[in-house]
Order: C-alpha cells, then structure tokens, then sequence
C-alpha cells in the first residue's frame, strides 16, 4: 500500500468544499458527541450510557474488550442502528441524519463486498453512493486502489480476494471522496503486519490532512502508536477517556531495592502507588523531582539499591489496569472519574494480584518503556 | 421521504446483478427454447387436426392455457427465486452495512431492489409470454378472447410474488422466506380453484373462502385474468356445447378481473412494501 494519501484527493477539494457547505455552520462542533447513548437488544445491554467526545482532526481511538459494545456504538453513530435512549450528534447533525453520511467513509468490522464485482467496480458503486461528482469518480478510484495497494488487482472479481485485500478495498472505499469523518471499525484484522504498518501510515496522513479518524479497535499497540485520544468503553460504558499525552506523562520509576523486609515499601508508599514484583519495587505517578528525594530515605532507612529504572505507562498497563478494576454493579455504573486529567487512583495491587500485573516486571521494564 | 435517485442506483444495481450472474441469459435461453418448442408443437396439433370446428378450438384453447399456467408457475418461481435472497443475506454478510453508512435509506434500498427485479420479471414475462402467445397463433390460428392481456395478467402476478418474497426475505431467512411465498402461491391457487367451484354450486362458504384468500394474496385474481384472456369466445364454448358460465370457473379458465381487483392487487403491493419497509427498519443490523 502507498503510505500517502491519494493525490486524487487534492482534485476532489473543490467539491468536497461545496458538498461539506451545510457542514461549514458546524466547523466549531466536535466531530463526535454522544450523551447517555444507550442501546438494548431485548433483554440484552449492549450500550450502558456511552458519553464522549471527539474534538474535530483527532485520531480517536476507542478500545474495549470483545463484547465492550464497542461495534454497538459505531452502529449507533452511523445511524445503522437507533439507540434505546440518549442522543449524540455526529458532524453537527442527529444521529441517524442521512446528509451527514456524504462525509463519513465507514471500514465495517465485517466488511464484504458485492462478489460479482471488481474492485474497481465496488469503489464506482461507492461513488456513485456517496454522490460524488462523475468527474471525480475516475481519479478518486484510481488513487484509492493505489493507496490500498489494489492497482493490480482492479479488474478482479472481489469475491476471488482473500480477506487481507477485502480489508484492502474496504478501506480504500472508506477513504474515497475526502470523508471528514472516517469511522475504521477493526481496520487491520485481516492484515499482515506489512498491511498494518500501512494502515497506520493512511490514518497519519488523514491526520495531516485533518481528517477525524474514529478508530475501533482492540490492537492497544496499534492505537497508542497513532491516536491522539482514546476512549475505554467496558460493559457499554466509557471508563476513562484520556489524551496520549496525559499518558505518556503518568510516569513511575522502577527500583531494584534489597535491605530490610517491607522497609522499601513502607517507604515508596508515601510516594505512589506501589507494585511489587521479586526484588523490582514499581512506584508508580511519583513526580520526576521526587525520585532523588525517594532514593535518598530508602538509602538512609538502610535498603540497599541495586538499580532505578525511570518507567512509564503503556496503553496496555492502564487499560488491563482500569478493566480490571471491578465494575459498580449494574448499568448505573459509574465511569471511573478523571480528576484534573489524571485518573484516581486504583487500589494498591501486587504482580500477579491482577490480570495486568502478571507480568508486571516485563511491562515496567520493557513494555514500559523506561 | 425517500427520493428516486438512490432508487434508481439499487435498482440499476440490481439488474446489472441479474446480468452478470447470468440470470437474464438463462431467461433469454429459456424462451427462446420454449417458443420454439411450443410452436413446433402446437404445429403438430395443427395438423393432426385443422383448427376450425368449436370442438377443436375448445382443445387448442385449454392446451393454450396449460401451457400458460406452465409459464405461471415459472414466472412465480423465479419471482421467488429472485426475491427471497433480496434482503436477508445481505444484511447478514454484511454487505449492507457498508452500503447504508452512505446516504442511502433502508426504504430506498427495499424499493431499489423491488424495482429491479421488477423489471426482469415484467420484461421477461412480457416478450416470453407474448412470443410464446405469437407461436401458438402461428401455429394454429386460435384467436383468445383477448391475446394482450394475458402477458399482462401474468407480469401483475409475477410482481405480487416478488413482493410477497421481498417483504419476506426482511425477517426471514432465505430458504425459508421462499417456502413460504411458494406455498403462499400454491395455496392461493387452490383457494381460487375452490372459490370457483363455490361460485358454480353456489356454495356461500367455499365462495367467500375463495375471496377471503384473493384477499390475502391475490396473485390467483391475475392468474384467473390471464386464463380467462387466453379462453375462447363464449359464442365458440357455445358451438361446442359448452356451459360458458361452468367453464370459466375450471382450474383452467378464468375471468378478467374487473377494476375493483385489479386496484385491490395494486393496494396489497404497496401496502405489501410499506409492511416490508417497516419490518426492515426495525431489523437490528
């Protein structure tokens, strides 16, 4: 795949301006705004209350786990499915509103195409769908198979594909016409770990361009390497909604400690929260200026230091950590509450006292990023 | 509200489809061969026996409503065939998903492919059927009390079984939408055949059975038009010493319609489509 958006899109500027004129009163709104969205299938929860927001040309990723309701609340913002209760707003207009949707290019997590048809032929219907211009639809095409890396295969029929290349045109169906808003619903699960890289360059370069990027997705590594926001939705609801940047700032610092039983503890308790694991002693949310303070009374109080190792949080470490903290009975489940961008705190745990912590030792020290 | 052009883009898809999947020519082949085959045959009978004493024309006239009834049963299974697939699968292959996040309506994707197998069906209906009917009057010079709408007749059939496939094929899977629209056919047929006999023995509760089910689903009120288009004039019955009144309400005759039916079958397909629309709608995806 080519790692650069089509140029073809440059060609489309001028009609994606006249067709996003309605959208122009709504250049201020977020792209994404829901309240209380909430979604049953009969007897089933599927969407507890979904409040969140998507500032306009961010890449957004929404994580949870498998059953979170996460596919839920993509169908909910596209109007493929009516919500039980609650409202949002997607480009400025209601939920389930028709005109938005000649802005959004949507990758289903279960993406098929007509069978019958070529690749080039599935992006001309999709054109047509979206009311391009005809004009456009030759370029557009064009440059779409080119950035999906499908140019050779243009003329084949899709139902001869495997399903790293329906993924392929799926998302070269997604991008056509200079979406403002592309919902990617899952957009490497088929593909190889070249494809992914590719994937990843696309949606930085819809960053460039200020595209918003509304990404669902389960791959953490995937989502810290090209969001800017996340959302973690668990049992329908949002748990925490946090920056990158927020963060890579929650730092720690990882101590090798010997000496006195429990002296290391005792001490780093006053400083953060604390895991252990073999001789490694992990303070985490310790400010930078307070390690030397930190280091100097465990040395004083006479544990003897072997090592310190600055750490900092992956994505993977807070979201095991914020879903494994256990839920509030019952939807009136509360989100675990943000105070001045931090999440509070979580309860002091001991490796292998959780799910994420088990390999505790190996997140601080290598996936931790010290 | 929905509005035509995303129609017209479904339906368009629709046939292209039907092209490419070969259906269209499979239909072309099939004419082809049966207008050949039943001119050749009705040929046969021609000169077996001239086609000009009462009796005769009696006997061209019921092998030309068998052979009609033939094309009936095709027609409505391939309105079957091509209907009970519309919707469902492709709602759980996950095709519509991406094609509804654009700005399209459900309703107009329903009417989309209504439309577009409408088409197939009535142009197939129409050249088969008045190809097939331009044979037989080749052959034998039988003249039906009305040649033109006989095809005509058939396509409305046709179309109530496409419809009733389509609106099926929102909830139901495939395979069972179309058992129920072709026993649906089927029994509409036998609860017209049993009409008749109730209109002939002035039997009130087969009678109003037989209205009641034209009700339900009249595809056998368009079937009856047809039949009774391709019966001979009463003054022929009557040469051959036939109760006009008795035959018409054979299995294989019929009479034409009349506008109050006629407006019923036009209301009961659209009334048919809104239910599908509403039924499609509330389908989760």
């Amino acid at each position: 795949m080519a790692s650069q958006v089509p140029s073809a899109a440059t060609t489309t500027a001028a009609a994606g301006e006249a067709a996003s004129a309605v959208a122009k009163s709504s250049r201020g709104e977020p792209a994404i705004e829901t309240r209380e969205l909430r979604k049953e299938y009969g007897r089933i929860l599927a969407l507890a209350g979904l409040t969140m927001t998507v500032p306009r040309g961010e890449v957004f990723g929404f994580l949870g786990p498998n059953g979170a309701g996460k596919t839920t609340a993509v169908k909910l913002l596209l109007g493929l499915s009516k919500p039980t209760a609650g409202e949002g707003r997607v480009l400025g207009a209601p939920l389930g509103d028709v005109e938005p949707r000649r802005r959004i290019g949507y990758l289903p997590e279960l993406f098929r195409y007509q069978g019958w048809m070529s690749a080039r032929e599935v992006l001309a219907l999709h054109c047509e769908l979206a009311r391009l211009p005809r004009a456009e639809w030759e370029p557009e095409i064009r440059a779409a198979l080119e950035l999906v890396g499908l140019t050779d295969r243009a003329d084949s029929r899709t139902e001869t594909f495997s399903k790293g290349m329906q993924q392929r045109l799926g998302l070269g169906v997604a991008l056509l016409g200079r979406p403002d808003l592309v919902v990617l619903d899952e957009p490497t699960s088929a593909l190889d770990p070249v494809g992914r890289q590719d994937v990843r360059a696309i949606i930085g370069a819809l960053r460039d361009r200020g595209t918003t990027v509304f990404l669902n997705s389960h791959l953490l590594t995937e989502v810290e390497r090209v969001c800017d926001r996340v959302a973690i939705v668990d049992r329908g609801r949002v748990v925490a909604e946090l920056s990158m940047a927020e963060l890579t700032r929650e730092s720690g610092v990882g101590i090798r400690v010997g000496g006195p039983d429990g002296i290391g503890r005792e001490v780093a308790a006053r400083y953060g929260r604390i895991r252990l694991d073999g001789e490694w002693l992990y303070v985490d949310s310790i400010a930078e200026a307070e390690v030397p303070d930190l280091v100097a009374e465990l040395v004083a109080r006479g544990a003897a230091i072997h090592a310190v190792v600055p750490t900092r949080h992956s994505l993977e470490e807070r979201f095991m950590s914020l879903l494994a903290t256990p839920p509030d009975v019952g939807d009136t489940a509360e989100p675990v509450a943000e105070a001045g961008g931090q999440l509070v705190a979580e309860p002091v745990t001991e490796a292998g006292g959780e799910p994420g912590a088990a390999d505790g030792a190996e997140a601080a020290a290598g996936k931790g990023r010290p | 509200m929905s509005s035509f052009e995303p129609i017209a883009i479904i339906a368009r898809l629709t046939l292209r489809e039907a092209f490419r999947r070969r259906l269209l020519w499979v239909l072309v082949g099939l004419t082809a061969l049966i207008v050949v085959l039943t001119w050749w045959a009705f040929g046969r009978i021609a000169e077996a026996s001239p086609i000009t004493g009462a009796v005769q024309i009696l006997g061209v006239s019921q092998v030309t409503v068998m052979l009609a009834f033939m094309f009936s049963f095709v027609l409505a299974m391939t309105a079957v065939f091509a209907g009970s697939p519309a919707i469902g699968p492709d709602i759980e292959n996950g095709l519509l998903l991406a094609m509804l996040a654009r700005p399209i309506r459900r309703s107009e994707v329903m009417l989309g492919r209504w439309f577009g197998l409408a088409v197939v069906l009535v142009v197939y209906a129409l050249v088969a059927g008045y190809l097939e009917l331009g044979a037989v009057v080749l052959a034998t010079g039988y003249a039906p009390v009305d040649p033109l709408m006989a095809p005509l007749y058939l396509a409305g059939e046709s179309l109530i079984l496409l419809t009733l496939a389509i609106v099926l094929s929102t909830r139901v899977a495939s395979v069972a939408g179309g058992a129920v629209a072709v026993v649906g056919y089927g029994l509409a047929w036998m609860a017209g055949v049993m009409g008749g006999v109730g209109e002939a023995f002035h039997n009130d509760l087969l009678r109003w059975a037989g209205i009641l089910a034209r009700l339900v689903l009249p595809s056998d009120v368009l079937w009856r038009g047809s039949a009774g288009a391709l019966s001979p004039p009463d003054s022929t019955l009557g040469a051959a010493g036939v109760n006009a009144a008795i035959y018409r309400f054979s299995p294989f005759s019929g009479t034409a319609p009349g506008l109050p039916w006629l407006a019923w079958s036009i209301v009961w397909v659209v009334g048919a489509l809104a239910l599908g629309i509403v039924l499609l709608r509330r389908r989760e995806l």
